[in-house]
């Protein structure tokens, strides 16, 4: 499950450079979403989302238990 | 007026919150600089997003937009959200748990530590002080010219403040707008240390991010009806049956959008790219360094990590949107309404001023004077946690660590306190002189503390380290850094990208890559040929290996 999570991460990663969109978002070409989206502005706030529910995964599968406890903080030299 | 009273009394209410953190103050250090490690997910999350998300989130957002179109989203926004959560979950939980385990407060003791070396912190000190300074400056001179542009007009007749623009024109002058701005922020960072910091975010955060929703929806509304009724009146569409709803205005809005603000067309795909890199950036911020410290426990960084992308989205889509609406304005011709705003002495849009704009001539004064609180809380939320992290440093890295004797609890309080004072005076010293380059530092800024983040991500992450390939990683950084920042004629060539010639085809690419490049190369290289960290230096940074 780990290297699913990293591997959605950097496919976050790859599929941000979305070039298929670079051209495409007026009412003309007919790529606004639910009608007045430009689908650039829509496809990157998926990728918001997107990036949310990878982050979820990676703190329920990769997260590093053993930094729960951490020891007591001593001072450290001025 | 109405304007003024509503920011006036946001500004007396963060420093009541300010004031009755300090009851709540404990004395000792570690309590006024990271709040005894007592900041549960929620307050962490609100103080790393606020502290984050700068003026720029929603002036600049609807600025860059209005110029660049919506790929700015991309660009800016979804970007961070991938990788700011990164930089907290592969760095912040890391390094939280070898400051508490050693007593880290600052990056530098952490990395004089790790490095075994004193001088590393002479190094490092100077240049992330400098690359503060300025971001410092951009938040205190924007928050003068927000609370001037807002309050326009309220000291009518009054000479002094008068202008040679009306957008600005008696309204409060920018230097009382940023010295009271000052003040206000550091009264209660004074008082409340990162207690009331955090406090004090958390309240801005949501100021900001339901002011941003509500500005969207009220905008919306108001620029769809205007766009209605002027091509009503040039009989471009036919007059809509019933009452026209919000949605018919998103449609009618994002219909008449121009191509080159809908789509990607004019921008770059290569510097979209490399401006990936940028985000890094908040690995090395030496102000989330400090928040990171404040969290209760390792946990504390979930809610962050997982709720970060959704908040920068929250508060940039509407945004982003607002901006490139604002291009329809100058289309509005049949409904007289006054030109946007001009950057002075030409003909040229003020990219920035277009929300504040558009929002004072479209709605409500208690609209304008909410949304004008809620920029100052985005512009707050960053300099609280800067003015204190600078403050910080010094006291710790500089007075504390070169004193014979260490300073007690109750005295480096007081320094830090000190020099927190001495910092917002220099700062709002240096915002009064007039030179509008300033902001044109930010992506200087953000590029050089991301050519560092090879450094941080190395000195968690991997044994081979060595002394010297960090000396040169920061060098390397700081070398190409100075380098291109004069290339770009320090920062007045604002479009300043680096050409590469491939095959014939010449790609545009930011100058943070080769920052980027150079720093991770000299970090490499140098450690592999130089002498490794000590034993016990690695014991305490790395589990044993198996």
């Amino acid at each position: 499950m780990q290297k699913l999570v990293w591997a959605l991460v950097v496919l976050l990663v790859i599929v941000h450079q979305d070039f298929w969109f670079w051209d495409v978002g007026t009412a003309e070409d007919g790529w606004l979403v639910f009608g007045f989206m430009p689908v650039g502005l829509f496809f990157h706030a998926c990728i918001s989302v997107a990036a949310s529910v990878t982050w979820f995964l990676a703190t329920k599968h990769c997260w590093p238990a053993e930094l729960e406890s951490a020891p007591p903080q001593k001072e450290a030299a001025p | 007026m109405t304007e003024l009273w509503i920011i006036s009394g946001y500004l007396l209410l963060l420093l009541g919150l300010g004031l009755f953190a300090s009851r709540f103050f404990s004395g000792s250090k570690s309590d006024y600089q990271v709040a005894s490690h007592s900041i549960g997910p929620f307050l962490l999350l609100m103080s790393l997003f606020g502290t984050t998300m700068t003026a720029f989130a929603l002036v600049g957002s609807s600025g860059e937009a209005f110029k660049e179109g919506v790929g700015v989203y991309g660009m800016l926004a979804s970007s961070s959200g991938i990788i700011h959560s990164l930089c907290f979950f592969l760095i912040g939980v890391k390094v939280w748990a070898l400051a508490r385990r050693h007593g880290y407060t600052t990056q530098i003791q952490f990395f004089r530590d790790r490095l075994a070396s004193d001088k590393i912190g002479l190094a490092l000190f100077p240049i992330l002080v400098g690359l503060v300074i300025p971001y410092l400056l951009i938040g205190v001179m924007a928050s003068g010219t927000v609370i001037q542009g807002m309050t326009a007009g309220a000291f009518e007749g009054f000479e002094p403040f008068r202008t040679g623009s009306p957008g600005t024109s008696f309204g409060v002058p920018k230097w009382i707008g940023s010295l009271v701005v000052c003040l206000v922020v550091l009264t209660y960072v004074f008082f409340g240390g990162m207690r009331g910091t955090a406090w004090a975010n958390a309240l801005q955060t949501t100021v900001f991010m339901v002011l941003g929703v509500v500005t969207f929806v009220v905008i919306a509304n108001e620029l769809g009806d205007r766009v209605y009724q002027d091509r009503l009146a040039k009989e471009a569409i036919a007059a809509a049956e019933g009452e026209r709803t919000f949605f018919d205005n998103l449609a009618l809005l994002g219909g008449e959008l121009p191509e080159a603000r809908a789509t990607r067309s004019e921008m770059s795909f290569t510097k979209f790219v490399t401006y990936m890199l940028i985000p890094f950036s908040v690995g090395m911020f030496p102000h989330l360094f400090q928040h990171w410290m404040t969290a209760k426990s390792a946990g504390s960084f979930k809610l962050p990590v997982v709720a970060h992308p959704v908040f920068i989205m929250i508060v940039w889509v509407p945004c982003v949107l607002v901006g490139v609406w604002a291009t329809l304005w100058p289309t509005l011709d049949t409904l007289s309404l006054p030109p946007l705003p001009k950057l002075p002495d030409s003909e040229v849009v003020n990219a920035n001023a277009v929300l504040t704009f558009i929002v004072k001539k479209l709605t409500s004064p208690v609209l304008g004077g909410f949304l004008a609180a809620g920029i100052l809380a985005a512009i707050m939320s960053s300099l609280d946690s800067q003015f204190l992290s600078i403050g910080t440093m010094f006291s710790t890295d500089i007075v504390n660590h070169y004193r014979r004797e260490p300073l007690s609890d109750r005295g480096q309080v007081l320094a830090t306190r000190a020099f927190v004072i001495g910092v917002v005076a220099l700062v709002y010293f240096l915002s009064l002189g007039n030179y509008t380059s300033v902001f044109a530092l930010a992506v200087w800024c953000f590029s050089g503390f991301s050519s560092l983040f090879p450094l941080v991500f190395a000195a968690v992450y991997w044994r081979g380290l060595s002394k010297a390939g960090a000396y040169a990683s920061v060098l390397a950084a700081a070398g190409t850094w100075a380098y291109l920042f004069a290339q770009s004629g320090y920062g007045k060539n604002r479009t300043y990208a680096l050409e590469l010639a491939i095959a014939g085809e010449t790609y545009e690419v930011m100058p943070v890559a080769a920052m980027f490049l150079a720093s991770t190369l000299a970090l490499f290289l140098v450690s592999l040929i130089t002498p490794k960290p000590s034993e016990a230096t690695l014991a305490k940074f790395f589990a044993e290996r198996d």
